[in-house]
């Protein structure tokens, strides 16, 4: 599970930075790959650190959350899909929203007190754990939806 | 009448349980000389119940089961089991009551009644009366516990749409809103009529205020009073510069409290801590873990841990059970969510001797094993959760699980 996770970032990582940076020599090219995916790994570790103490509680270790209190984030549309919508849902919070056809009775508090990178950290963290496969979310990203 | 036929499926569900009923526990851990019997399994998300003299068994469920939310459970051949199933009413919610061949249920915003006949079926399950409409629901501590007293009043939990009154729920270090307005028309118990159509806010009388969730509640027949059991509230540790998780997890106590009327139990402003055996100011208001509330508020008349969620409450007045259990305190613990990083904690029913009308000694777990693991991380990992509690008229106690809608009955077995 986690070497496959691993191996999918390095090959996306690769990918990545194959079309961002053809022009570039071979030795530059695997410099910086190596770079990306580690930047991915030291957000990811940081992501799981935002996430044990911000969103556990409620979403708990295996990110399944509580049956008909807490939602789960395990696949939902919402974790794997629109990464604007899901920072929204860190920053502005969210309560009595159905999801994929259930309801939860607790809310979500808003957690504009997280720093864009840790946003960017956890949300990374989370798409890529507990079952997931999405792509990291970056600070430029966060960034971008915190402005408006 | 929309009933439904005795269901196959769930006569098979139950035959294997079935077979192995005779002083067994299914699964349960309980005291010597106590058995337990699957009475009916997977009927849905089964909360609060209420048992006929006849011992017909009514099952609140909180989401719909085949688009019903009642179930009726019959035992006709006696043998425990519940072989006949049928169901009825379009809401879910927690709770239900039978008091004097009325059966009352609730939504998560309204109260309804249904009349029985001799035999004890509901006259017009899709007609109910509608006894009290218009109940605030916000999706946090939404549900409608009900219990009705010997002198024709219903009582009625409104849970408080948040967990502490901040100025923004459960976000860090917001602070608490002054003279909380939620406790307007919530954070309390309401009593109503329980005879009188169509009453709301208007008709019905602040019973009680400064709880933050009651879902187990019983009137105590020995001493013609309401016992509530209240959901403390959660994250002390949003406040991260005076609680630190370990006493996130550890504080504040699960309260029982004896209701009279116009008591105050305090939320939002204080919680109690039963180490100290103290109510203390909550963070919001300015606490920080030393500092005491105000003894404007009631005492609990008993305190549990932190976080186990007591769903369920009954005063135990059977001959069955041995002499100690006699008008004391059954209590389901539908576990807890929220005591990471330490294991979750509850998912049993506690049982809680009383004596002359108080609490007297130490609470002791009576049934535990619901869970079906020996740690439980998450609460998904929790096979079964019990909910609600009621007596059966030999003097036997039916426990509810919302997980898979499993019906426990507990016997005692005399020597
Ligand atoms: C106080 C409890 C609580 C905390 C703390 C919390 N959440 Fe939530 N979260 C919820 C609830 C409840 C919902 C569902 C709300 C609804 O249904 O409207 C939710 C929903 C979500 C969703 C949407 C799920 C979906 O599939 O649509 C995401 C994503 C999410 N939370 C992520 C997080 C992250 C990341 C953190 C930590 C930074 C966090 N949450 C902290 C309670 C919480």
């Amino acid at each position: 599970m986690k070497r496959s996770l691993l191996t999918l970032l390095i090959v996306s990582g690769v990918l990545l930075s194959a079309s961002a940076q053809t022009k570039k020599p071979q030795t530059t090219q695997k410099a910086s790959t190596t770079s990306s995916s580690a930047a991915v790994k030291a957000s990811l570790s940081r992501g799981q650190a935002v996430y044990t103490t911000y969103c556990l509680p409620c979403h708990q270790a295996d990110g399944g959350g509580v049956p008909g209190l807490n939602a789960p984030l395990i696949k939902t549309s919402q974790v794997l899909g629109s990464k604007p919508a899901l920072i929204n849902i860190i920053l502005k919070g969210m309560q009595g929203v159905e999801i994929d056809g259930e309801m939860y009775s607790n809310a979500m508090p808003p957690m504009t007190h997280l720093t864009n990178q840790q946003i960017a950290d956890v949300l990374t963290y989370v798409r890529n754990n507990f079952g997931n496969k999405a792509s990291a979310v970056t600070v430029a990203e966060v960034n971008a939806v915190r402005k408006k | 009448m929309t009933s439904k036929k005795i269901l196959l499926g769930l006569a098979l569900a139950i035959a294997p349980w079935a077979l192995h009923a005779q002083s067994n526990t299914s699964g349960l851990k309980l005291p010597e000389g106590f058995n337990a019997i699957v009475a009916a399994d997977n009927i849905g998300r089964a909360r609060h119940m209420a048992i006929t003299p006849a011992g017909d068994l009514y099952v609140k469920l909180s989401r719909l089961n085949g688009g019903k939310g009642i179930v009726k459970l019959s035992d006709k051949n006696r043998d425990g089991v519940f072989e006949e199933t049928t169901s009825f009413g379009n809401y879910g919610g927690t709770g239900i009551y039978y008091k004097n061949n009325f059966l009352y249920a609730s939504s998560d915003d309204a109260v309804f009644r249904y009349k029985l006949d001799a035999q004890g079926n509901v006259q017009n399950p899709d007609q109910p009366e509608k006894i009290v409409t218009g109940l605030i629901n916000r999706r946090q501590h939404e549900t409608k516990s009900i219990v009705l007293d010997n002198e024709d009043n219903i009582y009625v939990n409104i849970g408080a749409y948040s967990n502490s009154c901040q100025e923004s729920d459960r976000r860090q270090n917001s602070p608490g809103r002054a003279n909380c307005p939620i406790l307007d028309s919530a954070g309390g118990i309401w009593q109503f009529k329980a005879n009188k159509l169509n009453q709301s806010y208007g008709e019905g009388l602040r019973y009680a205020t400064g709880l933050r969730n009651v879902v187990g509640l019983d009137w105590n027949k020995q001493d013609n009073s309401l016992y509530v059991m209240q959901h403390g509230r959660d994250q002390l540790d949003m406040f991260p510069q005076h609680f630190s998780t370990k006493q996130a997890v550890e504080l504040p106590s699960e309260c029982m409290y004896k209701i009279e009327k116009g008591d105050n139990a305090g939320w939002p402003y204080i919680y109690y801590d039963h180490m100290q055996k103290k109510k203390m100011l909550a963070p919001e208001y300015g606490g920080d873990g030393k500092k005491e509330g105000s003894n404007q508020y009631i005492d609990p008349v008993a305190a549990y841990p932190a976080h186990l969620a007591p769903n369920g409450l009954l005063f135990y007045t059977g001959d069955m059970f041995p002499e100690k259990y006699k008008n004391g305190a059954f209590i389901a613990f539908h576990g807890s969510w929220n005591r990471s990083p330490e294991p979750q904690a509850g998912y049993f029913v506690v049982f809680q001797p009383f004596k002359n009308g108080v609490p007297s000694g130490d609470w002791e777990v009576f049934a535990d094993n619901f869970a079906g693991v020996e740690t439980v991380t998450s609460p998904r990992q929790a096979a079964h959760r019990p909910c609600g509690l009621v007596q059966g008229p030999d003097g036997s106690l039916y426990v509810s699980d919302d997980v898979k809608g499993r019906i426990y009955k507990i016997s005692y077995e005399k020597k």
